[in-house]
């Protein structure tokens, strides 16, 4: 993945990356507009006051898709390069995950 | 090779921010760091779970009682929002548009104190009922989850005000490229841990 720095690009290379960034801005914008369609959701099924044992996984159902769409997109995920960020990240979760699930099972057992 | 090259759009490379060594090995530090904040927050969040509405004294407050919806639903989309100026920024960055740049960053500080703004009401609201950090292990650990975000935000913008106000005359180059984007990904670090909050603090705090 080494990039030439010195490298200067062609007018049409430059073109070509120009668009191809403005897609890929065109398409930041329709995951930030999930996002927020997500949250509203995720409010409005709170204040509808439905049972709390439907809402609440689909509440967490969908602040993990939300914290995916952020990493993935937001953070540039799904550019290449990104296996170490991915690889201390997921072991981050994995013992976040596991310390969650072990003080609210066993703390007041 | 010279950190302080003059470039044009052109010339720009198409991953400023991991064009260089130096550029690198930041952007993998800061991802080990995120994965330690991963933690940090994974603990607070847990001690949260275990003690919320529950203590051996003070139980007159409840989430049920205390939280606002819409007052925490403002404050998310504040911060979601804040979070795509970040990314418009750093498409800015990527075109090499300094001023397009700096002009989004501004707009992502501006949005960021607006929610502080909002989160300052709150505690202080609270703490006005009675609802202090002090008065049940509930308090500690509700003040100690969402003040250390709070924490976060206020470092996230003093770090974006610090880096617009340093390279303002400079420019920019392949030194405070990958500055601008370590800021970003750190402004959107704290919008991911905001999802938490409003989901499993405010919205499940509501439910039960």
């Amino acid at each position: 993945m080494s990039h030439d720095v010195t490298h200067t690009r062609t007018q049409q290379e430059y073109e070509y990356d120009r668009k191809r960034a403005n897609l890929g801005m065109r398409n930041q914008v329709t995951v930030f507009a999930l996002m927020i369609f997500l949250t509203f959701i995720a409010f409005a099924s709170v204040q509808a006051g439905m049972s709390a044992y439907l809402v609440a996984p689909l509440i967490l159902l969908f602040a993990a898709v939300q914290v995916a769409l952020q990493l993935y997109y937001f953070m540039h995920w799904s550019e290449k390069g990104h296996g170490m960020a991915q690889f201390f990240m997921y072991s981050a979760a994995f013992i976040a995950f596991t310390m969650i699930l072990a003080f609210i099972t066993i703390i007041w057992w | 090779m010279d950190l302080k090259t003059k470039f044009t759009p052109q010339s720009w490379p198409a991953h400023p921010e991991n064009a260089t060594l130096e550029g690198k090995n930041k952007t993998l530090g800061f991802w080990i760091f995120l994965g330690g904040e991963t933690v940090l927050f994974a603990t607070l969040f847990a001690t949260f779970l275990a003690l919320k509405n529950k203590g051996p004294n003070g139980m007159e407050f409840s989430t049920q009682s205390l939280f606002e919806l819409p007052l925490a639903f403002i404050m998310t989309m504040l911060l979601l929002t804040s979070s795509l100026t970040s990314v418009y920024a750093m498409y800015h960055m990527k075109n090499h548009n300094f001023k397009a740049m700096q002009a989004w960053i501004a707009v992502t500080v501006v949005l960021g104190l607006g929610f502080l703004g909002l989160e300052i009401y709150e505690f202080y609201h609270y703490v006005h009922l009675g609802f202090t950090f002090t008065q049940s292990a509930f308090g500690s650990s509700f003040y100690t989850l969402v003040g250390t975000h709070g924490l976060h935000v206020i470092i996230g913008l003093a770090w974006f005000i610090l880096l617009m106000l340093r390279n303002s005359k400079r420019g920019l180059n392949l030194y405070n490229a990958p500055k601008y984007y370590l800021a970003s990904l750190y402004w959107h670090f704290i919008d991911v841990v905001w999802v938490f909050i409003f989901t499993v603090v405010y919205l499940m705090g509501v439910l039960d």
